[in-house]
């Protein structure tokens, strides 16, 4: 068992962390502080879930949206996909192990995985609309979204989504405003049976390590802990009993990064974009300081009226 | 019918001192100013949202979720009104054999040697390249604002083919405004050139100067001496 977040005083408390503990902002420069807070982790145990929904109840909650009640498609994902008002959704997935002809039914709460290099906030082009605290939690600021979606665009993972009601960006939050006053995110709160527990990033990786052996010694040769170092390692990671093919954890991507036609648009694009602009209008500058105005003289005055059958001028 | 092949409805000539030549009808001017402040306001919204230092430029257009929402709006009313333009003026845009003399003169051409260029019909081979690659870049540009114009039409692309528009758009919409950088400055560096689009007419010199053979074909089928008729169609 790992120990449970204790729950808060009843005093109310500093924050733990907040605007001066930016270590990235997006569309903005920010100073970095000169102390990293410790990083923080919630680890998803893959092979203790037993798929109760009760992280999903528990996000509701907390978070207070409310989720459109929807027809059943036919498996047991309900929502049957993140939604602005679902921040996380267990992915049901039923795998045939081709080893050991066992169906294995793989559940995986799916959510923002708050990478330390995140695609949304690279896209982003709305002033401190996303956030980076340098304890690793990636979060959105609302009042600064302006709904254009192109967080979804660098999101490695299909996480953010837009509401049709405000239309701006939503995503886990890793329950920050929870963190922030010591307690651990909702979802790690309610889960059953500790498939989910949250604390510093280097507890968890610790924790993990002793899932991985326990699983292996049950027969698991391959499992391992779903840390992707494609963005810089995440601060949701997860324990899977097949970590040489996340794949079949309903697509959860193999090795993800931040797609490089991003990059490129983000990178390149903008930087080359401007001096191709600013170029044209300094040329065009320099070749009026060169050559002057092309002016019509008055002999190509005089041309003309006499084409037109004018008498010329006196 | 007229068998000119770049001389377009309303150009006429004016016998006088000087020599008054209609270049454009009231409604392409209107249609061309409509075109011009659209793309104004796109390439200030666009270059918002493209580059950070640039985002202040939203306070034109009340705040980052209205510039959002406006800019698409504005892309599909300078598709159309582009539309209009390019129905009045692709048939004198048509590429014809001295607009390859004129490009290879360049040089002369960015030096003020007219006397060493080719005459030209009512528009030159740059003036055409403009044309083509506005048209060409508005196709670009429409069609990947339309994929990624989430509020209406998230659900028809998949993420990477957004990723993709959305580079494209950037890629296109620099290049659109450098297009309109040579536009504006061309039609600033030719003097006379201006009142085109706004009272319609040029002067005889600067027809002659500029687009001899047009200026020609359209004394060739005018009547000499009768002035402000409008063309034998």
């Amino acid at each position: 068992m790992f120990p449970p977040v204790p729950n808060p005083t009843t005093r109310p408390e500093p924050l733990k962390f907040g605007d001066q503990d930016l270590i990235r902002r997006s569309a903005s420069t920010v100073t970095p502080p000169a102390q990293r807070q410790t990083e923080v982790a919630k680890l998803i145990d893959v092979s203790k879930c037993i798929g109760c929904k009760a992280c999903q109840s528990a996000c509701i909650e907390w978070n207070d949206t409310h989720p459109e009640m929807e027809i059943n498609t036919g498996v047991y994902d309900n929502p049957h996909d993140l939604t602005p008002d679902m921040f996380t959704l267990m992915r049901f997935t039923e795998w045939e192990n081709p080893e050991t002809n066992n169906l294995e039914w793989l559940i995986r709460k799916d959510g923002c995985m708050h990478c330390e290099d995140p695609g949304c906030l690279k896209a982003c082009p709305a002033p401190g609309a996303i956030v980076q605290f340098s304890n690793g939690i990636v979060d959105f600021i609302h009042e600064n979204c302006i709904g254009c979606g192109y967080c979804i665009k660098g999101c490695p993972f299909n996480i953010p989504r837009i509401s049709q009601v405000d239309h701006t960006a939503y995503k886990c939050t890793l329950c920050s405003d929870r963190i922030a006053v010591g307690q651990g995110p909702a979802c790690a709160k309610a889960c059953p049976t500790q498939a989910i527990v949250f604390g510093t990033k280097d507890e968890m990786k610790e924790h993990a390590a002793g899932r991985i052996t326990d699983l292996k010694s049950r027969g698991f040769a391959n499992a391992g802990l779903y840390d992707p170092p494609g963005v810089g390692g995440t601060h949701v990671m997860y324990v899977l009993h097949h970590a040489d093919k996340p794949e079949i954890y309903a697509d959860l991507p193999n090795n993800p990064k931040i797609s490089p036609i991003v990059e490129a648009w983000k990178g390149v694009t903008k930087y080359a974009g401007l001096a191709v602009v600013g170029f044209a209008a300094a040329a065009g500058f320099m070749h009026y300081l060169v050559t002057g105005p092309n002016r019509v003289s008055e002999e190509d005055e005089e041309a003309a009226e006499k084409l037109t059958g004018e008498e010329p001028r006196p | 019918m007229s068998t000119d092949y770049d001389v377009e409805k309303g150009d006429s000539v004016h016998p006088g001192k000087p020599v008054i030549v209609d270049r454009y009808t009231a409604g392409a001017r209107v249609n061309h100013w409509i075109t011009a402040v659209s793309l104004v306001l796109l390439a200030l919204s666009g270059l918002a949202l493209f580059h950070p230092s640039l985002f202040f430029l939203t306070g034109l257009f009340g705040g980052g979720p209205l510039t959002r929402i406006i800019h698409p709006w504005i892309g599909v009313l300078l598709f159309f009104s582009f539309f209009g333009l390019f129905l009045r003026f692709w048939k004198a845009n048509l590429w014809k054999r001295e607009d390859g003399t004129w490009l290879a003169r360049l040089r002369d051409v960015l030096t003020g040697h007219e006397e060493r260029l080719p005459d030209v019909g009512k528009y030159n081979a740059g003036q055409k390249f403009v044309f083509w690659s506005m048209s060409a870049l508005i196709i670009v540009l429409i069609t990947t604002g339309l994929i990624i114009w989430d509020q209406y039409f998230s659900l028809f692309t998949t993420i990477e083919q957004k990723r993709w528009a959305v580079l494209i758009h950037a890629i296109a919409a620099v290049c659109a405004i450098s297009v309109w950088i040579i536009h504006v400055y061309a039609a600033i560096w030719v003097r006379g050139t201006i009142r085109a689009m706004t009272r319609g007419s040029v002067t005889g010199g600067w027809a002659w100067r500029h687009h001899r053979k047009w200026l020609r074909e359209l004394v060739g089928r005018a009547p000499k001496g009768k002035s402000g008729n409008t063309p034998a169609e």
